[in-house]
C-alpha cells in the first residue's frame, strides 16, 4: 500500500490531478469511469457546474440511499441529485450545449491517445463487438477542451500513448491534456510534452511505457 | 371540443401497423413509455424500425418489444448497456439489423425531422469509421459531415403532466428525448401519469406545446424499469 503511494498516482490521484485545472466557474462534462470520482477533488473556493448529455445542468452528488429517483440520472444511468438552480432540458438542446462550444472542459477515458491529439475511446474495431458510441463522438468535436484521465498501460502492459491509433477514432486531433498514473502529458504541435511526473517517476519510465518519443518537461 | 385522450394503452396503439418506424423516448428507464410498449407488444405489429437512445434492458419494454421479434432494425447510439442481453444476442446472430448513430447526431436528426429541415452538416464523427460513405464539406476551414433529418410514423413517450391539448410537461432527466420525437412522428402518443384540466399547466412552462401530441393516455402509476429488471420479470 504504501509503495503504492509513493510510487505514480492511483485513480483517485489523477481524479484529484485532473481537478486541479478545472477553474472556477467552469461547465464540465465529466465521463464514466475515473472521470466521475474527478467531481470529489475540485479545489474549495471554486464552483463548477457539471452538464449531464442526458438533460441536466447541475449536476449534484449521489442521493442518500434510499431518496433515489429512477427519473433523475446521469449519463452512466447512475442516480444523481440535481443542485439548487440545476435546469432540466431535452436531448437536442443537451447536444447544442456540447456541439455549439458552451461547454468548457470534457474529461474522458481513453483507449488510445495518438501524439496528434487523435482519441479512440468508444470501440476496438473487434467484428464481434457490439458497436456503442454514445455522446463521446460529440463531446470531442464540441467541447473546448478535451482532457483524458487513463492508465499509461493496457492491462496487458501495451502502450495507451501511441504515435497513431490502431483501434477506430472517436475524433481527430481533440485531446489537449493527458492524466496518467504516471505522470500529466501536454499534447503539443511538437508531440507529448510531459507537464509533471508522478511521484518517484522518472522520465525514462514514463518513454519506455510510451509508444511514441516524449518531450521532457 | 378538441380532447387528445384516449381511453387505454390499447387504444392509444391500436393503428401503429407493420413496417412503421417508431421513435421511444428515454434514456434507460428514465422516460421509457413502458405501458405503452408492451401494449405495443399485445397488438402485435412486427418488421418495425425502432428509435431509442439504448436497446432496452432485461426482458421488458423496449428489450422484450426486441426479444417478441417485433423490431426488424434499432436505430441508436449505445445498445449495449448493463443488463442488456437481448439485443446483443439477435445482432450477433444478424437477427436484427443496427444503424449506430452518435447520441447528439442522433438527436439533432430527431429535431431536425420535426423541424423541417431535411439535412444538416455536423463535425461530430468526422475522420472516423461512422463518417465513412458520407459527404463532408468544409465550412470556414473545418470539416462537417451531411447528416439527415429523421422522421417517424409514431412516437410513443411519456411525461408527468398533460392536458387535453395536449400540452406536456416532465419530469427531471426523463425528457430526453421527448420533447424533439413528439415533434418529428407523423402520429405521437403520450402516455401522462397526470392529465390536468387545460389552464392548470402554466403557458410558460409548458415544454411539449399540444400541437406536437396527438393521443393521451393516463398511467398514474409507471411501472419502473429497474425494479422489474431486479425482479426478474419478463413480458408478456
Amino acid at each position: 500500500m504504501s509503495e503504492e503511494q509513493n510510487f505514480g498516482w492511483n485513480r483517485e490521484q489523477m481524479a484529484e490531478r485532473a481537478a486541479q485545472d478545472i477553474p472556477n466557474g467552469a461547465y464540465v462534462n465529466l465521463g464514466i469511469g475515473i472521470p466521475e470520482k474527478v467531481v470529489r477533488y475540485v479545489p474549495e473556493g471554486r464552483e463548477v457546474i457539471y452538464h449531464t448529455e442526458n438533460g441536466l445542468l447541475g449536476m449534484g452528488d449521489a442521493p442518500e440511499p434510499g431518496m433515489e429517483d429512477p427519473e433523475l440520472i446521469n449519463a452512466g444511468k447512475k442516480n444523481v441529485t440535481a443542485i439548487p438552480g440545476a435546469a432540466y432540458f431535452h436531448h437536442a438542446d443537451s447536444f447544442s450545449m456540447i456541439r455549439g462550444g458552451h461547454i468548457d472542459i470534457c474529461v474522458l477515458g481513453a483507449m488510445q491517445v495518438a501524439e496528434n491529439g487523435d482519441l479512440a475511446n468508444w470501440s476496438t474495431g473487434n467484428p464481434d463487438a457490439i458497436p456503442a458510441v454514445g455522446g463521446a463522438m460529440d463531446l470531442v468535436a464540441g467541447v473546448k477542451t478535451i482532457n483524458v484521465i487513463t492508465q499509461h498501460v493496457t492491462n496487458k502492459g501495451y502502450p495507451k500513448l501511441v504515435e497513431k491509433c490502431t483501434f477506430p477514432l472517436t475524433g481527430v486531433g481533440v485531446v489537449s491534456r493527458i492524466y496518467t498514473d504516471l505522470a500529466v502529458i501536454d499534447v503539443t504541435p511538437e508531440g507529448f510534452k510531459i507537464v509533471e511526473l508522478a511521484p518517484g517517476v522518472d522520465f525514462d519510465y514514463v518513454q519506455e511505457r510510451t509508444g511514441c518519443k516524449l518531450i521532457a518537461a | 371540443m378538441i380532447n387528445k385522450q384516449v381511453n387505454s394503452v390499447a387504444q392509444a396503439v391500436a393503428n401503429i401497423h407493420d413496417g412503421a418506424t417508431v421513435m421511444i423516448g428515454g434514456f434507460g428507464e428514465a422516460g421509457s413509455p413502458i405501458e405503452l410498449i408492451h401494449a405495443l407488444i399485445d397488438q402485435g405489429a412486427k418488421n418495425l424500425t425502432v428509435v431509442n437512445n439504448n436497446t432496452g434492458s432485461g426482458h421488458v419494454g423496449l428489450a422484450a418489444l426486441i426479444e417478441n421479434k417485433r423490431v426488424s432494425k434499432m436505430i441508436c447510439s449505445f445498445p449495449r448497456t448493463a443488463n442488456s442481453t437481448v439485443f446483443p444476442e439477435l445482432y450477433t446472430k444478424g437477427e436484427i439489423e443496427l444503424e449506430l448513430v452518435p447520441q447528439g447526431t442522433l438527436a439533432e436528426r430527431i429535431r431536425a425531422g420535426g423541424a423541417g429541415v431535411p439535412a444538416f452538416y455536423t463535425a461530430t464523427s468526422v475522420g472516423t469509421p461512422l463518417a465513412e460513405g458520407k459527404e463532408v464539406r468544409s465550412i470556414d476551414g473545418r470539416d462537417y459531415v451531411l447528416e439527415y433529418g429523421l422522421k417517424a410514423d409514431f412516437s410513443l413517450i411519456k411525461c408527468l403532466r398533460a392536458d387535453r391539448y395536449g400540452n406536456l410537461v416532465y419530469n427531471k432527466t426523463a425528457r430526453n428525448f421527448a420533447p424533439i420525437m413528439a415533434m418529428a412522428a407523423e402520429t405521437t402518443i403520450v402516455q401522462t401519469k397526470e392529465f390536468v384540466n387545460a389552464g392548470e399547466i402554466d403557458p410558460e412552462v409548458v415544454v411539449t406545446p399540444g400541437i406536437f401530441v396527438d393521443q393521451i393516455v393516463t398511467v398514474d402509476s409507471p411501472l419502473h424499469e429497474s425494479e422489474l429488471v431486479a425482479a426478474g420479470e419478463v413480458y408478456p
